[in-house]
């Protein structure tokens, strides 16, 4: 056969079908559904393979049955494409854009190589065959909400060619006048290029060219923008700030970085000053934490959007130090409601389900691949969340204490390492610091990125590796303004001279203002000492890394961007890091004018118990958490689940990270952005708090805990958005530094609004995560929340207060509230502390903090958990005497409380332990199968069966899904 | 001392642990790049224990461990038919499973590398999942799992490992020849639906072995179980021997006694 090779431009297609059920056909059909598309039952799922090269017909053959189809459960369909063109197509074809990396085609390529095909081109799609037809109005919700991303992938049209070339560039100089402009054209230039300067900073980078004598490139307009942008300098928690009679200079340093100073914390290894912050594990490793926010992509598509977030902060792992090794990731996301109407849905906006589903895949697909596992998170639901869904990704690392400390030196090699550059992701800094509008997913998504987690898996394995042979000196990761800031930041006190032409490109065509601010995933740079540069490119070849030397450092103190030979940014570092003006804004704070709504007396509480199970921020979200490897790298010793069929809710994760060693960490995490709606400031102090109560419940020690903030926000030159921020970071300082507990890291995500077609502009409720990391000698000296034996005592430790504002019993009835649950720091870190001795001194069999739905829904998550049932007197709740309704005392949210099951021998050391302390035994456990719970008039007023409320609390969210 | 390859490549991420499981197991387990392998197939002949642990090996992109099924199948395969023509033994976990059965070494009816009989489908559920689930351990000639007690416990992380047959004949002759070794069953230890059989395996199959009983795969993850503190339960249950490390021991106890 050999003589009769097709020609060049032959294609053939091969296409993949299912000879049994399509599990993924069938998901895909509920998706559509939640698009609003009724009537579809049946759908035919083919995947699209083209291939051309030197290929006969036996060729094809052999590639298809050894490779692209399985013969147990697939069948295959190959047809030649004489001219290289689709002939007709049929139903929905989704291919991917000219150019762009399918990381499919990747892992053909390879396959292709080892069975001895060198030299051929490979592309992907697939084929979406309904049993209806769309009108055209549907069938572009459909394309565009489910089938794909118009950034990377388009719908096949008969007639297109299916290796298509993509445009290259030619190099022209870019220079864009300034000097000399008028104040309009200055703002004009940058809204046009989406540089989201300021007037002022425009007029600042005037008379710096002004005094130079010269024009800016683009190249070096596009690295202010990133590196004078909200994202990356935080203006506004740095800037000045009005509020009322008060001036605050920089909000940062004034309220969390001054809790880190001020309680200096010998086990502090490193806070605020690296890509992630550290704390001390034990002789030989330090623990990093980061949590990062990737909202505004992941408005506009969900699964990119999430997977690049979980991705990136992946690589603040990694370019910590000199690389730290992620062992575990968080997520935390805040949606509108999953059963929010269509017809409610403003334009241009996903419906949270749709987002829901597609954020959970990013993560999972990322997480899952990366080899991380994923074992602490959170879920809310808020109408405020429809337009702005937040998506929080945290990433736990180990690390060497040998490995805390980056050297960067002049002569050393700027090696960029990993993926290629592409137009993925650019401006996704400066978009950050937009609000959304209705044509943001329209013109925008040149912001979002595109992840490939084996990629960064590679990256990974590479750069431990060649940290722990001493390979290079500094390491940092590509994130948010791509190589600007990452080589910028890096080489800050130095200087450098960069290559662009050298920057391995996805496709050809980018301009060199493009290469420098592409946030293409999963690259680091590292500085390395010109003697090690050949181990290192020898070391990424072994594992299929690309390493590219694409400049030095300098003791110049400019910044030299070059392209091919010619100077494309020449800048001074000082000036680009510290030319920047700091902000100066107003900020006004009124009481909101909120009210108790009237709650309806109930005979008894248990329908009430049941509906407060199933609101879907405290039903189950173990649809959700399956979907995470929650056990990889086999440290998980807490995992999410817990109790008889390890169904129960766990308040934290605990992993043991190195091998033989008992040693542990408990991570755990608070948000509760309704009380925010009443007072910020009671909002961030009870975020703290429940995450240290978390944290404390599975047996983390409250004086090795350390916390991260991650401030989600409005707009910041809107008053009254900066004052609810300022009254929350002032809380910050206030309860921290009363827990005696450290901020070592935090993040702030502004401009979190949305514009709708009337012009109005909606911010989301401001929202503060507090995660929380303690490092305890012992991880088996831990509990979990489901009651173990019958015959126990069941303790409940903090004071329950009349505080139901902002609770999920009130919103059941329609309302806010007002009073919302105080935190009184000094005594919570006793109760804390004593909580901590008493679990680690084994005293302690089950132990569950009290949150959403208070005392009554943690009691029956205890019981469910644990197959048990239980008996509680609630005139013997410590702060009974401040109630005279049950149900108010049954649901109050206050801080600071935790129920603990406690043997009856054990009874005396542990009241010992609580002396002082509002602590008392309200109930035991019991083998009966139902909670059972005594009102203040010593009458019945809840009789619940533990099943009951277990299929309650298990089924009310996934039948939403 | 017992030498265990623990195959690594792009996208393989449990590694670490099932080397840690070996060394637990009293052997001296060294991590390979399938690279170097590649280059050196001989290298092999060092190892009497070859493992192809979990992950997403190239991304499972086209399906699950085809890519590394080929790459095996194109490069190794004969140092691979050596090394079990001298008496030596192959696991695979999960994605290693998944290798094994796509490169034709299981469930290897007439002998290895031949064409593909069976697969591991998507999930029923058509998601991810990752569950602890009962096992029986059936009678087989299978060297991994001779002492493992009747019903045990193990994690399942995966989203394609549904084990389906080509036809009712190659089913037949699992069963007849005791290829069987592992069925997702109930806390009782009867088969039972979802989510007892996590992914619709046909028979609740979660794993094989080949007609020798010294090549097995299994969609569990035995490395995940290893200390008491892996079981979800350990707080509130006495716990023996945990299961997991039965496998890997078993595993080290047949090259010391038979090799």
């Amino acid at each position: 056969m050999a003589g009769s090779k097709v020609r060049q431009n032959m294609v053939w297609e091969v296409e993949i079908t299912k000879k049994t059920p399509d599990p993924e056909a069938k998901a895909l059909i509920a998706d559509v559904k939640d698009l609003g598309l009724k009537k579809v039952s049946s759908l035919k799922i083919t995947r699209l393979w083209f291939l051309s090269g030197e290929l006969d017909e036996r060729d094809i053959q052999h590639i298809t049955d050894e490779l692209l189809c399985d013969p147990v459960n697939e069948q295959a369909r190959i047809t030649l494409l004489t001219d290289g063109r689709l002939k007709t197509v049929t139903g929905f074809e989704v291919l991917f854009n000219p150019g762009v990396m399918d990381p499919s085609v990747a892992s053909v390529l390879r396959a292709l190589t080892d069975m001895g095909y060198s030299g051929c081109s490979v592309r992907s799609g697939r084929r979406y065959e309904f049993n209806r037809e769309f009108s055209p109005a549907e069938q572009d919700r459909l394309v565009k909400g489910l089938l794909l991303n118009p950034l990377i992938q388009h719908l096949a049209q008969p007639g297109e060619m299916v290796f298509a070339r993509a445009r290259s560039y030619r190099f022209r100089p870019a220079v864009i006048r300034i000097t000399g402009v008028d104040d309009v054209r200055l703002a004009a230039i940058s809204r046009e290029r989406l540089l989201a300067l300021s007037l002022e900073e425009m007029q600042i980078l005037r008379r710096f060219y002004e005094e130079l004598g010269r024009e800016p490139t683009d190249v070096e307009l596009e690295t202010f923008a990133q590196t004078w942008s909200e994202h990356c300098q935080h203006k506004t928690f740095r800037g000045e700030i009005t509020f009322g009679a008060r001036q605050i200079n920089n909000l940062l340093k004034s309220t969390i970085m001054r809790v880190t100073e001020e309680l200096n914390l010998p086990w502090v290894l490193s806070a605020f000053h690296d890509n992630s912050g550290v704390i001390e594990f034990d002789e030989h490793y330090g623990i990093s934490f980061k949590v990062e926010t990737h909202n505004h992509p992941s408005a506009l598509e969900p699964y990119g959007g999430a997977a690049t977030g979980i991705g990136g902060v992946i690589r603040d792992c990694l370019g910590t130090g000199l690389g730290a090794k992620p062992v575990m990731n968080t997520d935390v996301f805040c949606f509108g409601y999953p059963g929010t109407p269509y017809e409610e849905l403003p334009p241009g906006v996903l419906h949270p389900r749709r987002v829901l589903k597609g954020v959970v895949s990013g993560v999972r697909d990322y997480g899952n691949r990366m080899g991380i596992p994923t074992a602490n998170g959170a879920v809310l639901f808020d109408d405020g969340f429809l337009t702005n869904p937040l998506v929080f990704c945290g990433t736990i690392g180990l690390i060497p204490r040998d490995c805390l400390r980056k050297e960067v030196r002049a002569g050393q090699a700027i090696v960029l390492l990993g993926g290629r550059t592409g137009r993925d992701g650019i401006h996704g800094v400066t978009f950050a610091s937009l609000e959304l509008d209705q044509d943001s997913a329209a013109f925008s998504s040149g912001a979002v990125q595109i992840g490939n987690p084996i990629e960064e898996k590679k990256l990974r394995d590479l750069v431990l590796t060649a940290r722990d042979r001493k390979l290079f000196s500094a390491i940092t990761d590509c994130g948010g303004g791509g190589l600007s800031s990452a080589v910028g930041e890096l080489a800050q006190g130095h200087g450098c001279e960069v290559w662009l032409e050298k920057v391995p490109l996805k496709y050809p065509g980018l301009t060199p203002a493009e290469i420098w601010v592409s946030e293409a995933q999963e690259r680091m740079v590292v500085f390395v000492e010109p003697g090690q540069v050949e181990s290192l490119l020898r070391l990424a070849k072994e594992h299929d890394v690309e390493a590219t030397v694409i400049g030095r450092v300098t003791d110049s103190g400019q910044l030299v961007v070059k392209y091919r030979e010619r100077v494309v940014a020449d800048l001074p570092m000082d000036f680009l890091h510290h030319g920047w003006r700091s902000v100066k804004r107003t900020a006004v704070w009124n009481r909101p004018d909120v009210s108790e709504p009237y709650v309806p007396e109930y005979q008894n509480l248990n329908e009430i118990t049941l509906k407060l199970l199933a609101s879907p921020n405290i039903a189950s979200k173990e649809w959700i958490t399956r979907q995470y490897d929650h056990e990889v790298q086999a440290g998980t010793i807490v995992k999410p689940f817990c109790g008889e069929h390890s169904t129960g809710p766990s308040d934290a994760a605990v992993i043991m990270p190195v091998r033989n060693s008992a040693r542990a960490c408990v991570i755990a995490c608070g948000i509760c952005p309704r009380y925010g709606m009443i007072d910020p400031y009671w909002m961030a102090a009870s975020a703290i708090d429940e995450a240290l109560r978390n944290c404390i419940a599975a047996g983390g020690d409250i004086e090795r805990t350390a916390i991260l903030d991650n401030f989600c926000w409005g707009s910041p030159e809107r008053p009254e958005q900066l004052g609810a921020l300022v009254r929350a970071a002032e809380a910050c300082y206030d309860i921290a530094r009363g827990f005696r507990v450290p901020f070592i890291s935090g993040k702030d995500s502004l401009y979190n609004e949305f514009r709708t077609a009337t012009g109005e502009t909606v911010p989301i409720p401001g929202t503060l995560l507090i995660s929380a990391v303690s490092v305890i000698p012992d991880g088996t000296k831990t509990v979990t929340a489901d009651f173990k034996r019958a015959g126990s005592l069941i303790y409940l430790l903090g004071d329950t207060l009349p505080e139901l504002g902002g609770s999920e019993y009130l919103r059941l009835h329609g309302g806010l509230g007002r009073d919302v649950p105080k935190v009184e720091p000094g005594r919570a870190r006793r109760l804390m502390r004593q909580l901590g001795r008493a679990i680690r001194a084994g005293l302690v069999l089950a132990c569950h903090d009290l949150s959403e739905g208070g005392l009554g829904v943690a009691v029956m998550e205890m019981a469910f958990a644990g197959g048990l049932g239980a008996r509680l007197d609630l005139r013997r709740v410590p702060g009974a005497q401040r109630f005279e309704r049950d149900d108010f005392l049954l649901f109050s949210e206050s801080n600071s409380r935790f129920l603990c099951e406690v043997r009856p021998e054990a009874r005396h050391h542990f009241e010992r332990l609580m002396r002082g302390l509002p602590v008392r035994a309200i109930g035991q456990t019991t083998r009966e199968l139902q909670v059972v719970i005594r009102g203040l008039q010593a009458t019945e007023v809840l009789r619940l069966a533990v099943a009951d409320a277990e299929r309650v609390w298990r089924q009310a969210l996934t039948a939403r899904l | 001392m017992i030498r265990v390859c623990v195959l690594f490549a792009a996208g393989i991420n449990c590694d670490e642990e099932t080397a840690y499981a070996f060394e637990l197991a009293g052997a001296c387990p060294e991590t390979v790049h399938i690279n170097r392998l590649k280059k050196k197939p001989a290298l092999l002949r060092n190892y009497q224990i070859f493992v192809i642990p979990g992950g997403f090996s190239y991304g499972d992109y086209i399906a699950s461990g085809r890519v590394l099924a080929n790459e095996i199948k194109h490069n190794l395969s004969e140092e691979i038919e050596r090394f079990l023509a001298e008496g030596k033994l192959i696991l695979g976990i999960c994605n290693g499973f998944q290798v094994l059965v796509k490169s034709g070494l299981l469930p290897a009816l007439e002998k290895p590398f031949e064409p593909q009989r069976v697969t591991l489908d998507t999930n029923d559920s058509a998601r991810y999942e990752d569950r602890w689930v009962y096992l029986r351990t059936e009678t087989t000639p299978c060297v991994f799992t001779r002492n493992l007690p009747e019903i045990v416990y193990l994690p399942v992380a995966h989203s394609e490992g549904k084990f389906i047959v080509d036809t009712p004949e190659t089913l037949r002759q699992l069963n007849a020849r005791g290829q069987i070794v592992l069925r997702y069953v109930n806390a009782r230890g009867e088969r039972a639906g979802y989510p007892d059989n996590p992914n619709g395996s046909v028979e609740g199959i979660a794993g094989i072995c080949d007609p020798t009983g010294r090549i097995f795969g299994l969609m569990p993850h035995p490395e995940r179980y290893t200390r008491r503190e892996h079981h979800p339960r350990w707080h509130r249950e006495n716990l023996t021997k945990p299961d997991g490390i039965v496998i890997f021991e078993n595993a080290v106890n047949y090259v010391q006694e038979n090799l």
